[in-house]
């Protein structure tokens, strides 16, 4: 479903869930062809979850992010030439080269940390909700992390604090392990929580919960307007589950487009679907989804998606140009920036 | 001058900070530790309230985080973990978190937090309560590491690091909160990186940090009686360390005992000593010598307690072997 927003709102959404797509498809392309860059990890399948979340946050609000930070940065209007950069090490990105995909950060969009220790950013995030209470500021803070990150102790803790204090913090809980079945020895794994229900790890604390499809982008603006609402009006702190499948190019742990470059036209031309990956084209990709609610409800026609995708993909391609030709930072810059 | 110990000079330091500046919080309340001190906090809290002294659920990693969080959102908070052996339950927020932030995202996340932590030997501690982790916070770039010997430079240091953007550990003692000295009224600051040299000597220097300051003073009052002249230096930062005024006193005396608390591989002594060895190899008449506490987790008993300790005759022997 689609939130009930205007026609350029829900342009705007799509618009966002495209960049993070052709991003992410761009990256994996980049590093097929050897570009090296570390290990990273892609957003592919949460778009619509980062694309709604994302734009409901106010300039003031503080965000904190993971290793899966790609689509995040994105959604909330990070340029894709600098993050690519800062993914490739080069001087021009976000972090000068200091941080790569693991850990970038554009400071000027309000994300304060992005830490790939899982469940690091957790009290963190609750922390810059506790400075906007001392500071009587209206900012609130959101943390963004994935389902391995409830089996930290940092988590727990957290919960604990931010519920005692009614720290203005959401909690949005990227639970992307639906659809893992067996593992293998080469895949992550998914959840490994004795809780049948994340999202009940933080009910005895008195933190009220969603848990919502991340691919629904009606029900992820309902669940962030609640905890925004409630946030904003001082009483305290949300839990939102998102739950998304695992796409199949993430289950190695080098992600692989064995999905292929996402076809738009598969939304509204069956024919075109393989048998290999149909689920994920027919029902799992949040892209297609969106695309396929995009012309039932008419906001626009196939031509504008595909006028719109072509238009996000040419604004890719200079960000990879301009990632390209960036310099790699001085040497000497290691030793610069230890201390402010 | 006005003399008063060194619990009220901290006190005054936090005082006047939350004074001053709104954003200047604590979280947790165990400054004083259990002793008869902790009568100052409780004035403290009766003078600016929950508000501003947060007592905190027993979370250290939680804790840790919400000040490193609540500093990057533009906060100034002091982490009170207490005892510094909690420390490492709260390891992955410092060492992981607190200490890269500004590195890691190339200067643009300030973190001026402040992880207050009671180290070292107090008698009775045991091995879970006794720790001197402070070389291991050495080991993790972007920490500032302060460790005050002097009521002056405790406030002074303090405020400093009150100001300061970048996340400090003050590494306190409980030993010292007793010990008296002149305070200069105003707001006069210590800057880090500033060593100190404590006494005057010219036959031996002594190196010592925190605590051990004291307990070297002592030994060098001991030993002048006897004609041995020892100097005592102390960085009172670690980071950023002064190396200019420890090499300059070994220049003077070439002879060298490094004092420090923590256990002997790896710790503070260590570095100090191969700093010295590195660059001031040719003023070196004798050999340098360390005095830290064993390689052994901490006994309970008295006793055994003191067996491993850097205590005043470790000191005073070490010093002998050096002028015999």
């Amino acid at each position: 479903m689609l939130p009930n927003l205007p026609r350029d709102e829900i342009k705007d959404i799509f618009r966002r869930c495209l960049l993070i797509r052709r991003f992410e498809e761009s990256l994996i392309g980049l590093h097929r062809e050897g570009g090296s860059f570390g290990h990273f990890h892609v957003y592919i399948g949460e778009e619509v979850t980062g694309a709604v979340a994302m734009r409901m946050l106010q300039p003031d609000d503080k965000a904190f992010t993971t290793h899966r930070n790609h689509g995040h940065l994105l959604a909330r209007g990070a340029d894709p030439g600098r993050l690519l950069a800062e993914i490739m090490g080069k001087a021009t990105g976000y972090n000068k080269g200091k941080g790569g995909t693991l850990h970038a950060l554009p400071g000027e969009l309000g994300f304060l940390q992005t830490s790939a220790v899982v469940g690091g950013v957790i009290p963190l995030a609750a922390g810059a909700a506790y400075a906007s209470k001392q500071m009587k500021k209206d900012f609130v803070s959101i943390c963004l992390f994935g389902d391995g990150a409830l089996e930290e102790g940092a988590a727990p803790e957290t919960f604990n604090i931010a519920a005692l204090w009614s720290l203005p913090v959401i909690f949005l809980c990227e639970n992307n392990s639906l659809g893992l079945g067996e593992r293998k020895s080469s895949d992550y794994s998914g959840s490994t929580n004795a809780a049948r229900h994340l999202n009940e790890l933080v009910t005895p604390y008195g933190i009220p919960s969603r848990v919502i499809d991340g691919t629904d982008a009606a029900a992820v603006h309902q669940a962030m307007s609640e905890a925004l609402n409630r946030a904003r009006a001082g009483k305290g702190p949300a839990f939102i589950e998102a739950q998304t499948y695992r796409w199949a190019g993430s289950k190695p742990l080098w992600p692989d487009l064995l999905t292929g470059i996402t076809d738009l036209t598969m939304a509204w031309d069956k024919g075109k679907i393989p048998q290999e990956h149909r689920q994920w084209h027919e029902k799992q990709d949040p892209v297609l989804r969106i695309s396929r609610e995009i012309l039932e409800a008419g906001h626009l026609s196939r031509e504008q998606i595909l006028e719109l995708d072509s238009e996000v993909r040419s604004e890719i391609g200079k960000g990879v140009l301009f990632a390209k030709e960036s310099p790699l930072p001085d040497p000497q810059s290691a030793f610069e920036n230890i201390f402010a | 001058m006005r003399e008063i110990s060194y619990a009220e000079a901290v006190a005054e330091a936090l005082s006047e900070a939350m004074e001053n500046d709104p954003r200047v919080c604590l979280l947790g309340s165990y400054f004083f530790g259990l002793s008869p001190r902790r009568v100052l906090m409780d004035e403290l809290k009766e003078k600016f309230g929950p508000s501003r002294i947060q007592d905190t659920p027993i979370s250290e990693i939680g804790i840790a985080g919400i000040g490193t969080g609540a500093a990057m959102a533009g906060l100034r908070p002091i982490v009170d973990i207490a005892t510094a052996s909690f420390i490492f339950q709260a390891w992955p927020q410092v060492v992981n978190e607190a200490a890269n932030a500004f590195y890691m995202s190339g200067g643009q996340t300030r973190v001026p937090v402040i992880f207050h932590i009671l180290h070292g030997l107090r008698g009775g501690g045991a091995a879970q309560h006794s720790h001197s982790p402070q070389a291991m916070l050495w080991n993790a770039p972007g920490l500032q590491i302060m460790l005050p010997t002097s009521p002056a430079d405790a406030k002074g240091l303090l405020r400093t690091a009150i100001h300061s953007d970048n996340p400090t550990v003050f590494v306190d003692h409980s030993l010292l909160f007793e010990v008296k000295g002149p305070v200069p009224d105003g707001d006069y600051r210590v800057p880090f990186g500033q060593g100190d040299v404590k006494r005057v000597g010219s036959d031996v220097t002594l190196v010592a940090t925190s605590y051990m300051v004291q307990r070297s003073l002592q030994v060098a009052a001991k030993l002048s009686a006897e004609g041995i002249q020892v100097e005592v230096v102390d960085p009172r930062t670690l980071v950023p360390l002064d190396k200019e005024t420890i090499l300059a006193s070994v220049a003077k005396t070439g002879r060298v005992v490094v004092v420090d608390e923590c256990h002997r591989s790896c710790g503070v002594a260590a570095e100090i000593s191969a700093i010295i060895a590195e660059e001031g190899f040719s003023s070196l008449k004798k050999p340098i010598k360390r005095v830290t506490r064993a390689d052994v987790p901490v006994p309970f008993s008295r006793v055994l307690e003191n067996a491993i300790a850097p205590t005043e005759d470790k000191i005073e022997a070490a010093v002998r072997s050096l002028v015999s």
